[in-house]
């Protein structure tokens, strides 16, 4: 269709085309901005001012925070040997679990200290990421080496296979139902209010530990040896190979940085939502993996950006529609945006998304 | 060369005979139990599973698009049963209720009541269209895109079905009962037959399907060998070939959506049936990929290889977890019930099978060149646009 009007009209371009040029540039970014547009409108109608929008922006930022961490580990994934981590999301939660665990051994109750607490969390932090990237290679070597060579497939169905062994294990772990641990920072105590809209505790702490994180982990990509390795992997690992990099121990590295960061989600998580459940991690993997693919999967910006978006949908939709349908809201948004625009917002076309 | 085709034809009488000596073995199997037995239950569901498995062996087996939302068309299935076939519109004609060839205390009672194989009919037609409109956004994606899709699609119907008693139509009617079942479903009532009362004995219900697994392997088989079952096997094994061929993509793609939901609607019916309830709970995610393990234990794209696959994982289900496996745990003072993990040991099942067998127990000598050799896996740079 397109060459043959190229064909015949080399030079002018038909404004359909170009119609179709924008749409396709800032379709996305409208599509995302539409709703939140519509709210602030509405409220300002109906004469609420701006605070109430910009408290859901603040919640969801900082809830977006956590997505922004598990997306980052499922693009690194995704962009170096084209695989969806299903496991991914799992294995947060066994962090959040491992994060609990440690609060009971190192004696962590809400009568602690602020030095012991801090120290305490951060001994967790430590071990929760160091759990849940150990899990992530243990996970890689078992289900994904083995099929490196087989047809795409095969690794996909065993990682959704993974999926279930760690959903169970954190059911054997803690049980089946959801339960309550204790909110050791008073996540929901006001830390500052500036104009009406309020910064709670848990904002601080989910957009404290993200922020340095993301920094820290892009710069090592950009800079480091191993980080140049990881992107000559990622481009061509025929080639890579050639150049003597070692690209087994280059892909095993790829899912222990993903798993470093779900380790430090899911301390955040556990403070921030002081409720875990073994189930919860198959939900926040779909959520992470939305917020990759709308950045554009392959792109540790994009992947970032994705997550702080989803987690302003979601509490947008918490708010003005209803909690239960959040999940089916950002169900749809996966699917307009790998229907319309699979590349996202800032990724390139992929080999398998057109 | 005639010998070898003699051969390959003696072969093929060879299956045929099996094949009947099996069915026939089926047909009175009922005869060496009870008919209340836990053993028929089990049978029951294990047939009804394997056409679900049939179903899905469709799309993924012989398309090669893997589909983890195949709960959607068992939601589908089994709602259509709940909406047509029980006294979930009440309200409907004058609370006198609507009756087309349904049973005689089924005709007394109000709500939508129509006989079972107009609601199998019904239920193959939506989840017919089901299919398409969740293949129509993945025709342009490929593997774990189109995953995630039907992923997605299979999460949203859940989520419908399960807070569908809170989305009310104009005339007071809600969606589905949420986590409270439409209950009771009317028992299946064939023509020129007694009404099948499960209270009473589980034969008929056994025989009804098995009835309907032999038609679904004749339709299967005779699919396979089909123009379209060759198109499908071709865009599996190299979708651009396959297109620079000639096979058109959309169609090919949507029909195997088509075929595989339709399938999977029928199982669903039957089973909404069966379990005289229609709850949202039974929709859950781990049900895709308990189908998903039986295809794949059995052999992906072999018709008998899913045949075995259902039955094992239907019997590790509703047998062995529950009655061997927990009898060990507590010898053995585990302190945990097995059941509780049953997704973990089908998960364990599926890593296990894929990395030491990917071809499955009976495999199918195209599909098993294909994971173990590699073909088709070559990088796939051009893009087929659909």
């Amino acid at each position: 269709m397109e060459a043959a009007s190229v064909a015949s009209k080399p030079v002018a371009r038909r404004p359909a085309d170009v119609a179709r040029d924008l749409l396709s540039r800032f379709g996305l970014i409208a599509f995302l901005l539409a709703w939140p547009v519509g709210i602030v409108v509405q409220d300002l109608s109906r004469g609420e001012g701006l605070a109430p929008i910009a408290n859901l922006l603040v919640l969801g930022i900082s809830n977006g925070a956590i997505w922004a961490l598990i997306a980052v580990g499922y693009t690194l994934v995704y962009g170096i040997i084209e695989l969806i981590n299903f496991a991914h999301g799992d294995n947060f939660m066994l962090g959040t679990f491992t994060a609990f665990a440690l609060f009971g051994t190192l004696g962590l109750t809400l009568a602690t200290g602020p030095l012991g607490l801090v120290f305490g969390l951060l001994v967790c932090l430590l071990a929760s990421m160091v759990v849940c990237a150990l899990n992530n290679v243990m996970i890689e070597r078992v289900a994904y080496r083995p099929l490196r060579n087989a047809p795409k497939l095969a690794p996909l169905i065993t990682a959704v296979g993974f999926s279930f062994i760690l959903q169970n294990v954190g059911v054997l772990w803690f049980g089946s139902s959801q339960f309550s641990i204790p909110d050791l920072i008073e996540s929901r105590n006001v830390l500052f209010e500036v104009a009406g809209v309020t910064v709670t505790n848990s904002d601080a702490l989910a957009i404290g530990v993200t922020v340095p994180l993301v920094i820290l982990l892009t710069q090592f990509i950009t800079r480091s040896r191993i980080g140049k390795a990881m992107r000559a992997t990622a481009q061509d690992p025929e080639a890579a190979r050639l150049m003597g990099i070692n690209v087994d121990t280059t892909i095993s590295f790829t899912f222990l940085l993903g798993g470093l960061m779900a380790g430090a989600a899911a301390l955040i998580y556990a403070l921030y939502q002081t409720t875990l459940w073994y189930f919860a991690g198959f939900q926040a993997g779909l959520i992470a993996f939305t917020a990759a693919v709308m950045g554009g999967i392959g792109n540790l910006q994009g992947a970032v950006l994705g997550g702080l978006i989803i987690g302003v949908i979601q509490n947008i939709s918490d708010d003005r529609l209803a909690a239960k349908w959040t999940p089916a809201v950002v169900f749809g948004y996966l699917i307009v945006i790998m229907v319309f625009r699979p590349q996202g917002l800032l990724g390139e076309e992929t080999r398998e998304a057109g | 060369m005639t010998a070898r085709l003699d051969e390959l034809r003696r072969w093929r009488y060879f299956n045929l005979v099996l094949a009947v000596v099996l069915l026939g073995l089926a047909v009175l199997l009922p005869y060496a139990f009870d008919p209340r037995a836990s053993f028929m239950n089990n049978a029951v569901l294990a047939l009804a599973y394997v056409v679900m498995a049939l179903g899905l062996n469709i799309v993924v087996g012989f398309a090669g698009l893997l589909d983890l939302g195949y709960v959607a068309f068992y939601a589908f299935g089994a709602y259509s049963m709940g909406w047509f076939a029980s006294d979930f519109f009440n309200r409907v004609n004058g609370e006198e209720g609507f009756h087309l060839g349904a049973g005689t205390f089924a005709s007394s009672l109000p709500g939508i009541h129509l006989n079972f194989l107009l609601v199998v009919v019904i239920a193959v037609i939506i989840c017919a269209v089901v299919g398409i409109v969740i293949g129509l956004p993945t025709l342009r994606l490929r593997g774990d895109y189109i995953a995630i899709v039907t992923l997605a699609f299979g999460e949203i119907i859940r989520v419908f079905a399960f807070f569908g008693d809170e989305v009310t139509f104009a005339s007071g009617y809600t969606l589905t009962n949420g986590r409270d079942s439409i209950s009771p479903v009317d028992q299946i009532d064939l023509p020129l037959l007694n009404e099948f009362d499960s209270a009473f004995s589980l034969r008929p219900y056994y025989w009804f399907c098995l009835a309907m697994v032999a038609f679904v392997l004749f339709v299967n088989f005779r699919l396979r060998d089909s123009r379209l079952g060759r198109a499908w096997v071709a865009i599996r094994e190299d979708e651009v070939a396959a297109a620079s061929m000639g096979v058109p993509l959309v169609r090919t793609k949507l029909l195997a959506y088509a075929t595989g939901g339709a399938l999977g609607g029928m199982a669903g019916a039957f089973l909404g049936s069966y379990y005289n309830a229609v709850n949202a709970n039974q929709f859950q995610f781990g049900f895709s990929i308990f189908i998903l393990a039986m295809i794949i234990l059995g052999g992906l794209g072999s018709i008998w290889g899913v045949v075995l696959g259902a039955i094992m994982v239907s019997y590790i289900n509703t047998y062995l977890i529950p009655d061997v496996f927990n009898r060990w745990a507590q010898d053995l003072n585990l302190g945990f019930d097995p059941t509780q993990v049953t997704f973990g040991i089908f998960g364990f099942l599926i890593v296990l099978v894929m990395i030491l067998r990917p071809e499955g127990l009976l495999p199918e000598r195209r599909r098993k060149l294909e994971l173990t050799e590699g073909v088709g896996t070559g990088e796939d740079i051009y893009e087929a646009r659909a």
